[in-house]
């Protein structure tokens, strides 16, 4: 039975169990709430919930190992030697599951019966024919010890599924029937259910650590492939990247570092004047009814999408730049450069810097400005000498959350920066950036075995951590500010 | 102080007084009006930006609203469609989108006879004004209704990207000339069908329900599979992360006791935010696809990674209306003899609810634009069937809004760029639409003590 079926299935036996544990408690109290612990309701929930959580929490882990296991079984059924030498496991694996799923294509559309599927030989019949013919199309004839494997494959995924099934459905009878029959009218079903739906809380909270755990560890792991490929010297502080599918890749992550910090320091060249001069106007000079305009203008930047920035780079900022700047003055010929980039990011960092900052001046107490304009000075020499220097440190985290966010910005850079990887001081010509690598190199069919992939997961990495390090030390700073004046 | 205003003030400097300014106010005086005028250009700087950015995305995308079409007479031969004569689809199914073609250009060339339209093009450049596409559009038609085979039908059909093209004045003579896609007698052929109705202008509703197409066929490009790929995203993110948001958010405000792994719970939190959108994307490659198994590609991947993402946008927002509820409700609650769960579960979470909400909605419109880790879980893949009915078509390959922009922008022909425009402007829509609709609730619902 397929996952579809029994979803709804287990769903609808806790529905039953909410109504039959409900009225099991009230007949037991003979036909009185007052008789009973809990509300009745309570007592359905009970049953209701013995039944859905454990059996879809085994559901879920079963259909997370089964495939692994399978795959693991069935790999070991294809022998070592008959793995060519320009393929892998994986690869061959994934020809198993791809002429598995043609099989169960073709019986679905009934040009092949079961018992046929099962006993199907390579002697007897081109397979690549028989499936092309139901529209499954294979990349090249199926070889012998490939379908043996496939057969085996969909054998134990059907005995997979039975077990599922079974286990499941048992599972979710036995937390009926023992939850029904603790059911009666002193059983404290409240304060069962309570405990229940906490842990189920604490569950939910608990996502967080697994999604951080997930993150590292997925990286973890596959960067440490790639350091058993790669000398983690020559990636750490080698100066090119010419990535190179046939081997002999020069993967240094220099020249992708140093688009990304060039990128982000125009970015933030543009952003931080523009969003810090906004804000104070705002905070300190504008109109009620101006800050009411200008405020939200700014802040929808924030809410548009980075694509539509990547688009603006690439067909309006780009070309402009280029026949206005850079082909005049002989900088450059290319559209997406690491000023394209820059501007437009600085673009959408601006609302970011802005209301951060904002935030920061307006928690300057009132009483530092009106004691320096009580002394005689203007207001723009209270902001600057009196309000600033007060707002500093929390003007400085938020500058740095905002080269964390430049750092990590995919689209913009990915459209407007180019795709060259080039240690280069001029502004006007393409650059590249970690992020564009690790997009140009995990999209498409990837091969999770060479270091060319599993770069990816290094330079993920690599990310993570400067990101993580850029917001923690920004948080820090932010927090140390604030308890000074609460 | 009579003393010192009497002598003290040196004779070389010259009386200053409240009413004229001297020389060094004037200084701090203009220093002041700068000052405030930087903070205004900066302000109007952010607007122009926005302003600019909304000028360029509308100036490309309006006309990808607008589509050029051909009405033209075509003749369906019923020995060339059907041979055997008996109207069966699947029969008529073998003939393939070539024994379409002639007809259409047949039809064409028939059309600038009758009307008298002077062109020196052979009979299969007239043909190419029409869509590549129109073969297939014409050859769906004739399989979903055989009983048109033998007839003469009126059929619209699109016209070619670079004549719609030119009709948006993209393609100019000058370009068209040096182009081997079209020709300026085209064109001047396409000036006079206009002039004769043939060819006409119209909202394009097919930008919106139609898939994908090739890279040779922008006229036909749309994006039916995007939005649909994108609604089923949406729909996961809703189902999954406003349970788990909200669970979580009661346990760590509600519930948690003070101890280091609640702290260690609320840094995650607070660093998941900050964590670059990409880094979901290997996530979702490495455990999703990888260890799990699930399909590339699919609309659950995708779900599951926004889901992750949106997350702690929902957790902080549900935090701060739950905090908004004053402890007076819990305090009556448990006072009349609730337990605290039911205090949290029957007062303090409906009263939270429509913060919860909003935030939702913002967390949701944020997930919508998202594009980094989509490319990563393989939903550029080039996508032409819709997607079956949820929940099978959760695992089905799809296509989402964002990610068809970026696989547009990838093409060489220059319609696609006003393609990409037009669905951003879609895009725009969808995410004002959802923002008004998160404002409409606080406005209407939140409660403020």
């Amino acid at each position: 039975m397929s996952v579809f079926l029994l979803l709804p299935l287990v769903l609808a036996l806790g529905a039953l169990g909410f109504v039959l544990g409900r009225s099991r408690a009230m007949t037991s109290a003979g036909g009185s709430i007052r008789n009973l612990h809990s509300l009745p309701s309570y007592y359905g929930f009970n049953v209701a919930l013995s039944v859905i959580v454990p059996a879809l929490g085994l559901l879920a882990l079963l259909s997370l190992l089964l495939p692994i296991l399978i795959d693991n079984r069935v790999s070991a059924f294809i022998p070592a030697e008959s793995i060519a030498q320009d393929t892998t496991r994986s690869l061959v694996m994934s020809d198993v599951r791809r002429v598995a799923e043609g099989l169960d294509t073709a019986i679905a559309a009934g040009a092949m019966s079961e018992d046929e599927a099962r006993s199907l030989s390579t002697d007897a019949t081109d397979v690549r024919e028989r499936l092309g013919a139901v529209g499954v199309a294979l990349g090249s004839t199926v070889e012998p010890f490939v379908l043996e494997a496939a057969q085996s494959y969909r054998a134990q995924a059907a005995t997979a599924q039975l077990w599922t099934t079974l286990l499941v459905l048992g599972v979710a009878i036995a937390g009926f029937v023992v939850s029904y029959l603790r059911t009666n009218r002193d059983f404290r079903a409240r304060n069962v259910v309570e405990n229940g739906v906490l842990v189920l809380l604490m569950a939910a909270a608990s996502i967080a650590i697994l999604t951080t755990l997930g993150i590292v560890l997925s990286m973890l792991f596959e960067t440490r492939n790639f350091f058993q490929d790669y000398r983690w010297t020559d990636f750490f502080f080698g100066t090119t990247w010419s990535p190179n599918f046939r081997g002999d890749s020069e993967l240094g992550i220099i020249p992708l570092l140093w688009g990304t910090l060039y990128i982000s320091f125009i970015a933030l060249l543009v952003a931080v004047p523009i969003g810090l001069f906004a804000a104070i106007y705002l905070s300190e000079y504008a109109s009620h009814r101006f800050r009411s305009f200008a405020k939200p203008a700014i802040e929808i930047l924030a809410g548009i999408p980075t694509i539509v920035y990547g688009l603006f780079a690439l067909i309006t900022v780009g070309p402009f730049l280029r026949d206005y700047f850079a082909q005049p003055t002989g900088l450059g010929e290319s559209a997406s450069s690491v000023m394209t980039a820059g501007l437009v990011m600085g673009i959408m960092l601006i609302p970011f810097v802005s209301s951060l900052s904002d935030d920061i001046i307006n928690a300057v107490p009132q009483a530092m400005r009106d004691g320096s304009l009580g002394i005689g000075a203007t207001h723009s020499e209270t902001i600057r000498q009196v309000v600033l220097p007060a707002a500093l440190p929390g003007i400085v985290g938020a500058i740095l959350l905002a080269a964390s966010r430049a750092i990590g910005e995919t689209m913009i850079v990915v459209l407007g920066a180019g795709a060259a990887a080039r240690l280069d001081l001029n502004p006007f010509e393409a650059m590249t950036t970690v992020t564009v690598k690790i997009v140009s190199q995990l999209t498409g069919d990837t091969d999770f075995a060479s270091p060319e992939t599993l770069v990816a997961f290094a330079l993920g990495l690599t990310l993570f951590v400067i990101t993580l390090g850029l917001n923690v030390f920004a948080l820090y700073i932010v927090r140390k500010y604030r308890e000074q004046y609460e | 102080m009579t003393d010192l205003s009497a002598g003290g003030i040196p004779t070389d400097r010259p009386k200053s007084s409240l009413l004229t300014e001297d020389a060094r106010t004037k200084k701090r005086n203009a220093a002041e009006r700068r000052f405030k005028m930087y903070g205004l250009g900066a302000v109007l700087l952010g607007v122009a930006a926005l302003v600019m950015l909304l000028i360029s995305i509308l100036g490309n995308g309006l006309s990808a609203f607008q589509q050029t079409y051909v009405t033209l007479q075509v003749e369906l031969p019923a020995d060339k469609l059907d041979k055997e004569g008996n109207r069966n689809r699947d029969e008529m199914a073998k003939v393939s989108t070539f024994g379409y073609a002639p007809l259409i250009a047949t039809a064409m060339e028939q059309t600038v006879a009758t009307l008298e339209i002077e062109t020196e093009l052979s009979a299969k450049e007239q043909g190419e004004v029409i869509s590549k596409e129109a073969a297939a559009q014409l050859r769906n038609f004739v399989l979903a209704n055989p009983q048109v085979v033998g007839q003469t039908i009126e059929f619209e059909f699109l016209a070619n990207g670079r004549i719609d093209g030119y009709l948006k004045d993209r393609v100019t003579r000058e370009t068209a000339a040096l182009d081997k896609n079209v020709s300026p007698g085209q064109l001047d052929l396409t000036d006079a069908l206009m002039e004769e109705g043939v060819l006409e202008q119209r909202f394009n509703w097919a930008f919106l329900t139609m898939p994908d197409a090739s890279g040779q066929r922008p006229e036909a490009a749309g994006l039916g599979v995007a939005i649909m790929g994108s609604i089923y995203m949406m729909l996961i993110v809703l189902g999954l992360a406003l349970p788990i948001g909200v669970a979580a958010s009661i346990y760590l405000e509600e519930f948690a006791p003070k101890n280091r792994i609640t702290d260690l719970i609320e840094v995650n939190i607070s660093n998941l935010a900050a964590v670059p959108s990409i880094v979901f994307g290997i996530l979702g490659l490495a455990i999703f696809i990888n260890f799990a198994g699930l399909p590339q590609s699919a609309p659950i991947v995708g779900g599951l990674v926004l889901t992750l993402m949106t997350l702690p946008t929902i957790i902080i927002a549900t935090r701060a209306s739950l905090k908004s509820v004053p402890p007076s409700i819990r305090d009556a609650a448990l006072g009349v003899g609730a337990s605290k769960m039911q205090s949290v579960f029957h007062h303090v979470l409906p009263l939270a609810a429509p913060g919860i909400l909003t935030g939702t909605i913002i967390g949701l419109a944020q997930a919508l634009g998202e594009t980094a880790p989509l490319l990563l879980i393989g939903m550029v893949a080039f996508v032409r069937e819709y997607p079956a009915g949820p929940p099978e078509g959760f695992f089905d390959p799809a296509s989402a809004l964002p990610v068809q922009i970026y696989n547009w922008t990838q093409r060489s022909d220059p319609a696609f760029v006003e393609r990409a425009s037009g669905a951003i402007i879609v895009l725009l829509i969808f995410l004002v639409s959802m923002n008004a609709l998160a404002i409409f609730v606080r406005r209407r619902f939140e409660r403020r003590w």
